[in-house]
């Protein structure tokens, strides 16, 4: 008896200290690269590949690569995009989710799957012919040219038609009778109690066009208008003389806004994701 | 059973009230999701306008010229190796970072970081930082073949070991992504089944596949339909590690049609190239609506 009930006991705990020892050597193999880039760029560029315990500790790196490329203004520019992306995408995606959720109207259902077709075929993938619209429109090189494809997000809108079809209708009956309009009753009641939908929907938005690249590196020339992300690839790869030491610090800086955010508020970021990954 | 309030004017009303309402979002999609997707396959049958010349019709020529591209075919092949050489081990991986971090473990908030981290980053800043990791000699991984006595090896610059190392680099990115999908659905799981199943004598071995397994499959073709689009969509780290080469042994496809379309400047065939991507896509969005939709349906 005892044995039978000590013998599982001995196995979990040996088993408890192996599980432990693989979580955390895959955990450290995890962070090598990035503790190695943490490395580099916190030190002068000697010790980019020698390990020494007490090496000198230097922010130069930052301030090269700060001076070298004009990172203040790539760092703008990603600003004000993902601020125009989400901002559009709020408005059009409410719009059309009020629509599919609560108006039944001729074609709808058919208008439904040709907006699902997005979730598919994404902007990414049509930069050809995007890039031709663009330039027919004579935008080329502007942030509101990286910005439309994404306008109209088909993921927004399922995001929030779900969630505006959980909101019970007396709700809406109510507001109605205290005389508000189509929109009185989207802005006072829908609105506010999708709230959780709205921030997921928000910090997925963000980290996305955050670290997008390909389409804006296909439709931006200049300094005025490239985000962070083509900002780091065009200093990159500009020319080999750069050092790693300073690569490497200006790749952090360009990650640290969206990384920093994340750690402040990890389980938000973590929650909007599986939000919007639950379908 | 119809409440009268759907009378005939207010059903006028709501259904006008509801177009205006998608008309803003409907236009937007229109221009930049159809529109594209329909003007891909009529350029495609186009030659590209150069200078004064003017576009012309040339039916499906530069589909033939497709089949006879060796860089084509390479780039198509690269592609569905990639998929399949990205896509197993970071569902594996996540699935066993999620058992891990969802069991008591000391330190678990830290390693959960540890393996989420790599999602926050930006592609661009992923491949700056494992370009030097790889660098020959002097990189990080040479240095520690060197402590083994090894000799230093040139991994992004040789055809053979390219598009293993670009392919390492995308499954470090994903595995935590997926992970915490993982994750949240074992939270699902009751704990009196690994108790009843401990009762009935099965090992975790057992456990796992006859219980844990089939109960996180909906995550699973969830997280399978998102890495597979991932794999067609996302080729960031091509432009900072290798740019397809060395000799296009690591190119993907879209990679492809960006050097093409905007390198070389040939629309018409970078527009063909493209219906070939959209073609997969296509597929891999039908096996998504026959296999999936059965259970999760958009209602």
């Amino acid at each position: 008896m005892s044995s039978l009930a000590l013998a599982p006991a001995f196995d979990s705990r040996f088993d408890r200290i192996l599980n432990t020892v693989a979580a955390w050597t895959l955990g450290l193999l995890w962070l090598l690269p990035l503790a190695y880039a943490a490395w580099t760029a916190f030190h002068p560029s000697e010790y980019s590949a020698r390990f020494e315990l007490f090496a000198p500790l230097t922010l130069d790196n930052f301030r090269t690569a700060w001076e070298a490329a004009p990172f203040p203004r790539y760092l703008l520019n990603t600003t004000l995009l993902v601020t125009t992306i989400l901002a559009g995408q709020l408005l059009l995606c409410t719009l059309a989710a009020y629509a599919f959720a609560r108006f039944s109207f001729p074609g709808r259902d058919i208008a439904f799957a040709l907006v699902l077709v997005q979730l598919m075929i994404m902007p990414d993938v049509l930069i050809v012919e995007n890039y031709r619209s663009i330039h027919r429109l004579g935008l080329v090189d502007t942030i509101g040219a990286i910005a439309l494809p994404y306008m109209a997000s088909a993921f927004g809108i399922f995001l929030l038609r779900q969630t505006f079809k959980t909101i019970p209708r007396e709700l809406e009956d109510a507001a109605r009778i205290e005389g508000c309009g189509v929109l009185g009753v989207l802005w006072r009641v829908y609105i506010p109690l999708a709230r959780p939908t709205y921030l997921a929907y928000a910090l997925v938005s963000v980290s996305h066009h955050w670290n997008n690249f390909l389409w804006p590196l296909v439709v931006t020339n200049t300094v005025d208008t490239r985000p962070l992300t083509v900002g780091l690839a065009v200093f990159a790869g500009t020319d080999q003389g750069i050092d790693w030491a300073v690569i490497s610090a200006a790749t952090l800086l360009s990650s640290a806004p969206l990384l920093i955010a994340f750690l402040l508020f990890q389980r938000q970021f973590v929650q909007g994701f599986l939000r919007a990954g639950i379908r | 059973m119809t409440v009268s309030s759907a009378s005939p004017a207010r059903r006028h009303a709501a259904a006008l009230h509801g177009w205006l309402l998608l008309l803003p979002a409907a236009v937007m999609l229109a221009a930049f999701t159809h529109y594209p997707a329909l003007a891909t396959f009529w350029h495609s049958l186009h030659t590209t306008a150069r200078g004064n010349r003017a576009a012309e019709y040339i039916g499906f020529e530069h589909y033939q010229d497709m089949l006879a591209d060796p860089i084509f075919h390479l780039a198509l092949k690269n592609n569905l190796l990639y998929a399949l050489g990205t896509i197993v081990p970071s569902v594996a991986l996540a699935i066993v970072m999620a058992l891990w971090v969802n069991g008591r473990i000391a330190g678990r908030g830290a390693l959960r970081l540890a393996y989420f981290t790599p999602t926050m980053l930006p592609m661009i800043a992923v491949a700056n930082i494992w370009l030097f990791f790889y660098t020959p000699d002097y990189g990080l991984l040479d240095q520690l073949r060197g402590l083994a006595g090894l000799p230093a090896r040139n991994w992004l610059g040789s055809p053979d070991s390219a598009l293993w190392a670009v392919m390492t680099v995308a499954v470090w990115k994903e595995a935590g992504f997926f992970m915490i999908f993982y994750l949240a659905a074992l939270q699902q799981v009751s704990p009196e089944l690994r108790e009843a199943a401990t009762l009935e004598g099965a090992s975790r071995w057992q456990y796992f596949w006859q219980v844990l397994f089939p109960l996180l499959m909906p995550t699973t073709l969830f997280v399978l339909i998102n890495a597979t689009i991932n794999a067609f969509r996302l080729v960031d780290h091509l432009f900072v590690m290798t740019r397809g080469g060395p000799d296009n042994a690591s190119t993907l496809l879209l990679y492809y049609i960006y050097e093409i379309g905007f390198r070389f400047w040939d629309q018409g065939y970078a527009a063909a190239l493209t219906m070939v991507l959209l073609a997969l896509l296509a597929v891999v969005a039908l096996v998504k609506f026959l296999w999936l939709e059965r259970r999760i349906h958009y209602q």
